[in-house]
């Protein structure tokens, strides 16, 4: 196992540990980068699909892994980014300014239903969110001059300076370079001030406040930037789909959104990676799967839905850290081998804690 | 010498129990003074009040000159007053360093724009909470904790972090809520010592709800004795042990032979 | 007149509707104070009891009274064994989880139920299906108030239980204090459970009082979100507030629909709801409590 040799306070503050985290996930880039040039367009869509449930993972993760702050609804903020650029393009503003619009009126929004939800505890903040995104649905069907309401909303391809980034390819790099800014900015945040606030809201908001943290503030910061970040990813999402429509926004996506945070190990950003890549593969393991099924079984309408609720059941029953967990466990099994120890993978038996005094 | 914190009065009540009522006392600077009573007395009551977790139906709060009587909770901090907890309110996923550098929270200038860029002004700000945070883990002698998650550190450990932590916001007053229970004797008697360090080397001064007499009388220079929300006795340690009144109140009825 | 008579149907069908959002509410509610969980399934543990009470009086040709019967036991037996065998399990786990696995059991209790029955809607006959009754010159339809009157039924009965019997008691002391029931010899453990099976025969009852109005179909969970706002707006820990709650929310939507624009009806429990959380989250019947530090 490799040890780190401290001897500036610098090193704890850098985003790689080591010349072995700049090597591997250099390596990665290199290859993102490469794949269009190698892969045919279907992967090269796929690709971009996992991208944007990256970002999208990446901003519920700050809310619900980091703040402790559980959003049911965070469909209704990947609706409002994908709506407003989309509509912004469609009155001739230019890519380089709805984009970034988009994101600020998603950030506003989540600023919005933050505000009043400071006071409630998880269970009402979950409620609280999943109407929003019932009420925000509504408003997406409702809203015919802005929204198109269920003809849907056809989407502009993107523009930089007269040049045309069309086609998958181009959805893919755009999607890779947002992954990439959204996640060297929670990076950021996470060995911030920021982010150690945010941590400490989610552990214990009394201590929190005696240390000098404005819990209404940061917890709206919170909801903010989670907004705005999975609010680019909405955007982005848009151009993705090359056309939107209002029940593409519904609770189940809000509920794929939050099987990301959750799957993928909560508490962490490779967590949201991990879920993302879980849930955006999904149905394509399920539609492999189904040659090997009995045919009553494989051509169940709700086969996908049964199998993403039994896997969320699978993974709460039995390795709730989700993926990163596993994946830590893994490499933990090989790092110490042969010397591993049984007990410190064994999960703890813990105990009922009331959340009703809080 | 003026007081460097007052409670004039001071009173709350929840639903028809006043768990505070009438409280007066003041703290001089650079003092270690005492609460004690017993269980139900309302002392974690009042530094939930001072520490403004909870408002006062009545009286006023005043620290340093100011009135902190309606003064946020998050502001607290700021004006120079930190606390412990009774039952330990560290972030358990967090390392000991993690849960100190919060302790600097309130000393934080940095704009949120920098940090969501991690400017070099971020960086700078870091490197010198850091430096601040090292102080204190050697003045507590934390040095081979510092990486490790909260949830591993055994008990006697966390209490120190804890009294650590609230040292990192550089206080002014320093509240320490029952900070020997769940300790063993020698654990509580290096707690006395911290508290005279802290007290004689960082001159900060400290407001101890205790239990353990020992404790109390080895470094308190005042005590205040309270039951059901009023005050009973307030003096040095020794007048405050053999009144009558508090004598009373702990076992229930005169000592066989008191004067 | 006519004023006052749709006045009047709006605020019954409103009752109705609210009936069984309350029905529902109810069940989140027991479980709620026993254990803390909050079952996001609840829905679809009404939908999947009134396809059980559809299987026996349609396809078996049972009585209806004694399909119903049938089908409310096959139901709670259902949510005793999902306590044993699914959430005894998540004990000490933090609530989020909890939530997260009543999700996924509620997409996997409607992928059973479409492939035990499909996904086409069905409904059964009822003594009530069609029937109307008449009260001083208005005509209302029974099946409406065979809801209302079935609710105030059922809670009478679960009043009586909890008040009047050993085992209701027992409940409400587990509910109360856990470690203080065990201390009496009671078997929380056992208790939860059949506190699961009490709150899923009560869904199933209000899925089978549901059919004679609605057909059943895989998507009736839903309602459980309605549900929801019935529960949060008579506060959340309190039965009776969960009737009452139910009743305003429906009423609620009724006059939404009528006198609202369109689509006014959808999002009206969801406005309600969140104006509630918002507004007044302990609800009419306040049952919160803070912490001690």
């Amino acid at each position: 196992m490799r040890t780190i040799f401290k001897t500036r306070y610098e090193q704890d503050l850098t985003l790689a540990r080591h010349g072995g985290d700049v090597f591997w996930y250099g390596l990665l880039l290199v290859v993102m980068i490469v794949i269009p040039f190698v892969a045919g367009e279907f992967y090269v869509k796929e690709l971009s699909g996992l991208l944007l449930f990256s970002i999208a993972g990446v901003g519920l993760m700050l809310l619900i892994g980091y703040t402790g702050l559980v959003s049911l609804g965070h469909a209704a903020f990947m609706g409002i980014g994908a709506y407003a650029n989309a509509a912004l393009m469609a009155r001739g503003v230019p890519f380089l300014i709805s984009l970034p619009a988009a994101v600020v009126i998603t950030a506003a929004a989540g600023a919005a239903i933050g505000i009043p939800t400071l006071r409630m505890s998880g269970l009402y903040l979950a409620i609280a969110t999943l109407a929003f995104g019932g009420i925000v649905e509504n408003i997406f069907s409702k809203w015919d001059s802005v929204t198109g309401g269920f003809d849907g909303l056809a989407v502009k391809t993107p523009e930089i300076f007269g040049w045309k980034i069309a086609g998958t390819d181009g959805v893919y790099y755009l999607s890779l370079i947002a992954l990439v800014l959204v996640l060297w900015v929670s990076a950021n945040i996470l060995r911030s001030p920021l982010g150690r606030a945010l941590v400490a809201i989610r552990d214990s908001e009394i201590s929190a406040q005696s240390m000098g943290i404005n819990l209404s503030r940061y917890k709206t910061i919170a909801f903010a930037i989670s907004a705005g970040i999975t609010g680019l990813a909405g955007a982005l999402w848009g151009h993705y789909q090359h056309h939107l429509a209002p029940d593409g926004f519904n609770i189940l996506f809000s509920i794929q959104l939050v099987t990301i945070v959750f799957v993928g190990g909560l508490g962490s950003l490779h967590g949201a990676i991990f879920g993302a890549i879980f849930v955006a593969s999904l149905p394509q393991a399920i539609a492999i799967m189904r040659d090997y099924l009995p045919s009553k079984l494989a051509n169940l309408p709700g086969l996908e839905p049964s199998l993403f609720g039994l896997i969320l059941v699978l993974c709460i029953l039995f390795q709730p850290s989700g993926i990163y967990g596993w994946w830590l466990r893994l490499k933990t099994y090989f790092i110490n081998f042969p010397l591993q120890r049984k007990a410190s993978s064994r999960r703890q038996k813990s105990y009922a804690k009331s959340e009703r005094l809080r | 010498m003026t007081a460097l914190f007052r409670a004039e009065d001071i009173a709350i009540q929840f639903g028809g129990i006043r768990a505070v009522d009438g409280v007066n006392f003041e703290v001089h600077p650079g003092e270690v003074f005492s609460i004690i009573g017993p269980n139900g007395a309302g002392k974690t009551t009042i530094f939930n009040l001072i520490s403004r977790i909870y408002n006062p139906t009545h009286g006023r709060l005043t620290f340093d000159g100011q009135d902190i009587t309606r003064t946020p909770a998050h502001e607290i901090a700021r004006l120079g007053i930190a606390r412990t907890f009774q039952n330990i309110e560290l972030f358990p996923n967090a390392t000991l360093l993690q849960n100190l550098l919060i302790g600097r929270h309130c000393h934080s200038r940095v704009g949120l724009l920098s940090q969501l860029g991690f400017m070099s002004s971020v960086r700078r700000a870091e490197i010198a909470h850091r430096e601040k945070v090292e102080e204190v883990i050697a003045f507590l002698e934390l040095q081979r904790y510092r990486d490790q998650l909260i949830a591993n550190l055994p008990y006697g450990v966390r209490k120190i972090v804890e009294l650590g932590r609230a040292l990192c916001t550089e206080p002014k007053l320093l509240l320490l809520d029952e900070p020997s229970s769940g300790l063993n004797t020698e654990e509580t008697e290096g707690m006395g010592y911290w508290i005279e360090d802290i007290k004689k080397d960082l001159g900060i001064t400290v407001i101890m709800v205790e239990h353990d007499m020992s404790l109390v009388t080895a470094v308190s220079d005042r005590v205040m004795a309270l039951n059901y929300g009023r005050v009973l006795a307030m003096g040095t340690s020794a007048e405050v042990q053999g009144d009558p009144e508090v004598i009373r109140a702990y076992i229930g009825s005169e000592p066989v032979g008191a004067a | 007149m006519e004023d006052a008579a749709r006045l009047l149907q709006l605020v019954v069908n409103g009752t109705a509707a609210g009936c069984i959002y309350g029905l529902i509410a109810l069940g989140f509610v027991l479980i709620y104070k026993a254990t803390e969980m909050v079952n996001f399934a609840q829905g679809e543990i009404m939908m999947l009891g009134a396809f059980v009470a559809f299987s026996m009086v349609a396809t078996f040709g049972l009585n209806y009274w004694v399909g119903a019967l049938i089908a409310i036991g096959i139901t709670a037996v259902f949510g005793y064994m999902l306590d044993v065998v699914v959430l005894r399990r998540v004990i000490g786990q933090p609530q989020f989880a909890v939530v997260m696995l009543t999700l996924g059991l509620a997409f996997i209790f409607r992928a059973a139920a479409g492939f035990i029955w499909g996904y086409d809607p069905v409904g059964f006959v009822t003594p009530f299906t069609n029937q109307t009754v008449r009260m001083g010159g208005l005509v209302l339809g029974a099946d409406n108030l065979s809801i209302i009157v079935g609710t105030v039924v059922l809670c009478a009965v679960l009043y009586v239980f909890f008040s009047h019997t050993r085992l209701g008691i027992a409940m409400q002391a587990s509910s109360q204090n856990q470690l203080a029931a065990y201390y009496m010899g009671i078997p929380v453990r056992t208790i939860f459970s059949l506190i699961w099976a009490i709150s899923a025969g009560v869904a199933a009852g209000a899925g089978i009082l549901l059919s004679p109005v609605s057909m059943i179909d895989v998507n009736m969970g839903i309602l459980g979100i309605k549900a929801f706002a019935a529960a949060v707006l008579g506060g959340f820990g309190s039965i009776p507030g969960a009737l009452v709650g139910g009743v305003l929310v429906g009423v609620m939507e009724q006059f939404a629909g009528y006198y609202l624009p369109p689509g006014s009806q959808d999002v009206a429990s969801n406005v309600v709801l969140l104006v509630t959380l918002i507004l007044w989250p302990q609800g009419i019947f306040a049952q919160s409590q803070r912490k001690r530090v």
